[in-house]
């Protein structure tokens, strides 16, 4: 047995392991071996990539037509017209545009590069807010019970009740189009799905000894919700965030191409693609590469998040 | 059964009185002024007044909810400011398209979604599994109005002068037209009421109708109209529904009483289909009634594509114009729709296993 012990360094004189391992380590390790959650990793990077350094790597400004760029090359250049790349047998005299230009004479990839920046941001954004306020609601609801656990949980139920889609548009238009509102309104109506998972797993612990203990010790409500009973919401609010973040993308680009989000001249791939819907028999490119860009990003988002329940699934453990 | 039945069915009334109270606060909170939005921005302070008392607009705002509440407890949602109809009947005009495509998405994600989703569970890691999955992530990340675009653009443009080519906008062809099947059978229904109502709800059901009245030139066309958005509006909900019956037949395939099934000699398909997809039910109502949900919410945008004027594109229109009582009618007719989705999910939940009517 020591013969073991000292060739492994990790291992005691019985052969046990030493080296705890936490519940990341596990979680990171299990992530690793799925393939699907490898891709939408991989995705994500070259996206978290291009957002950052989009107005490096962008070739023109997103915003300006090609007629107000000085030393463009073409007199005239013709809106929507269809990419142009030099590899593919476009002449090399005229300029490139690897996805077109768009109706407004902007150059179509750089748009679509900035509109990365704005995908990611929106997604995070509206997610964050909603688990703050949803995390909130749900453990004051879940801790409390009572008449206050009640009425938090009716008021998230009428929420359910409408169609995400058609309370995001209702709210829009009470607060004005606009991205800022458009972001909130999505927002709002994700938070009963926080404030459920955070309730469940609040209700799930609460009678629990070592809550008792924590309060039989002299520790606060404060305390003991945040410290104690919290920690263990979070695995769940994990993954529900992973692919609630797919959805927020899927919702805003949808209000962006009612004209309810995000508004011209602004690069955002809902806006983008509605703006030129009309056009899809004429100029299909400017229709494809957005959506395309939008549903990628919302795989990867969605990939991940699966990969991440798989992950973080205790029944599962002994797949590793 | 019944006392499971009735506590969930008053557990529904809050949630009931909710969406009228939120429906009325949203309508009447959109800003800008009804009076202005319909009559123009250069009507007169006088005007303004007159309107406003007429539509009961005056009011305290409290005043104006009891009788709003009232009103649809009566089954009366008032007058559209805009087109000047009852609400009613604009209901009648436009519900029947969305019921029309939310119903077809819906069947065709089930008659997809459910078999590729057994399948690919019994067949676990084969290719086919492997596919439908891979197939299954793309399809709940397709943006319904992009699918839609490009749906219309494959089989409205690409596939043109090919008999798969299908029509990318409208219910029906222009020139194809559609008698009401009270009137094909010589029945004379009254004016109005109930009866009426439902009789002209039915008849704009265009597939229904077509049916009733074996009108097979109708049918042939409000198909072929169908096809492309139920598809675009379908898409979602079937990669859903394939991946949680797949995970659901998983869990219920590495049981021990379907070990047993096996030991004891059954036919495959027996074991498949009575003891493990029966079980595997439970989580898949679950996914179907949030997907209905989905269903209505995705229709706007469907409905904007495909050019259908059903509740959706109403709704959206009514919300920028600020039709109040449109706006208010529809909210509370697809709020209340939903929650007896909901409340038939519980029920099945009931109904499909035994252990939760006790509890």
């Amino acid at each position: 047995m020591t013969a073991i012990a000292e060739k492994i360094p990790s291992l005691d004189s019985e052969g046990l392991s030493l080296k705890s391992v936490s519940l990341w380590q596990i979680t990171w390790r299990r992530l690793f071996r799925r393939r699907s959650a490898i891709v939408g990793m991989i995705i994500l990077a070259i996206l978290i990539l291009i957002a950052l350094t989009a107005q490096w790597i962008a070739p023109y400004d997103p915003i300006v037509p090609m007629m107000n760029i000085p030393d463009y090359p073409v007199q005239n250049p013709r809106a929507r017209q269809a990419p142009c790349i030099h590899v593919l047998g476009c002449p090399r005299d005229l300029p490139q545009h690897l996805a077109g230009l768009d109706g407004n004479v902007r150059d179509q990839f750089s748009r679509l590069l900035y509109g990365a920046r704005l995908s990611l941001v929106i997604g995070i954004s509206t997610v964050t807010f909603a688990i703050f306020v949803g995390t909130i609601l749900g453990a004051v609801a879940g801790y409390l019970g009572g008449w206050i656990d009640n009425s938090i949980m009716r008021v998230m139920d009428v929420l359910l009740a409408f169609p995400s889609l058609l309370l995001a548009i209702a709210i829009v238009t009470v607060l004005g189009p606009g991205l800022i509102n458009a972001l909130l309104a999505i927002g709002i109506v994700s938070i009963p799905a926080y404030a459920r998972v955070v309730r469940a797993s609040v209700l799930s612990v609460r009678e629990l000894d070592y809550v008792s203990a924590t309060r039989a010790l002299g520790g606060s409500n404060f305390q003991i919700l945040f410290r104690r009973i919290l920690p263990n919401a979070l695995t769940p609010l994990i993954v529900q965030g992973t692919l609630g973040i797919a959805s927020a993308i899927l919702d805003s680009a949808a209000l962006s191409f009612l004209g309810l989000g995000a508004q011209p001249p602004t690069p955002e791939w809902g806006s983008m693609l509605g703006a030129e819907r009309n056009q899809v028999f004429t100029a299909p490119h400017l229709v494809f590469y957005p959506g395309f860009a939008i549903a990628l990003t919302v795989l990867a988002f969605n990939l991940l998040g699966d990969g991440l329940r798989d992950a973080l699934d205790p029944r599962l453990a002994h797949v590793s | 059964m019944t006392q499971y039945l009735l506590r969930r069915v008053f557990a529904s009334i809050p949630v009931l009185i909710g969406i009228l109270i939120v429906t009325f606060v949203i309508a009447r909170v959109i800003p800008g002024d009804p009076c202005r939005a319909i009559l123009g921005e250069k009507a007169t302070q006088e005007t303004c007044e007159r309107f406003n008392r007429e539509k009961g607009l005056d009011k305290p705002i409290h005043e104006q909810l009891i009788i709003y509440m009232g009103e649809v407890l009566r089954g009366d949602f008032g007058d559209s400011i805009r087109f000047s109809l009852p609400v009613t009947r604009l209901l009648i005009e436009r519900l029947p398209t969305t019921v029309e495509l939310s119903f077809s998405a819906l069947l065709i994600s089930l008659m997809v979604g459910i078999p590729l989703g057994v399948i690919s569970a019994v067949k676990h890691n084969s290719w086919i599994d492997v596919i439908t999955m891979v197939w299954a992530n793309i399809g709940v990340s397709m943006p319904v109005f992009f699918l839609g675009l490009l749906l219309a653009y494959v089989f409205s443009i690409m596939l043109k002068d090919t008999p798969f080519w299908l029509p990318p906008s409208g219910r029906l062809s222009p020139g194809v037209s559609a008698t009401p099947f009270y009137e094909a059978w010589n029945l004379t229904i009254p004016e109005s009421g109930l009866l009426a109502a439902t009789c002209q709800f039915i008849s704009r059901l265009n597939i229904l109708n077509a049916l009733l009245t074996f009108n097979w030139t109708l049918l042939k066309d409000a198909i072929q109209h169908l096809i492309l958005p139920s598809l675009a509006l379908g898409t979602i909900p079937m990669a859903l529904i394939a991946r949680m019956t797949r995970s659901a037949m998983l869990d219920v395939l590495g049981q021990d009483y379907i070990r047993t099934a096996r030991a004891k000699g059954l036919r495959q398909r027996a074991v498949i289909m009575k003891h493990a997809f029966r079980n595997a039910l439970l989580p898949l109502v679950t996914i179907i009634g949030l997907s209905l949900g989905s269903l209505l919410g995705g229709a706007v945008l469907t409905e904007t594509i495909f050019g259908l004027s059903g509740v959706g594109r109403i709704l959206y229109d009514s919300i920028t114009a600020r039709d109040y009582g449109i706006v208010q009618a529809f909210t509370v007719v697809i709020a209340i729709f939903f929650v007896i989705i909901n409340l038939l999910v519980d029920l099945s939940y009931a109904y499909l296993d035994p252990r939760i009517r006790l509890e």
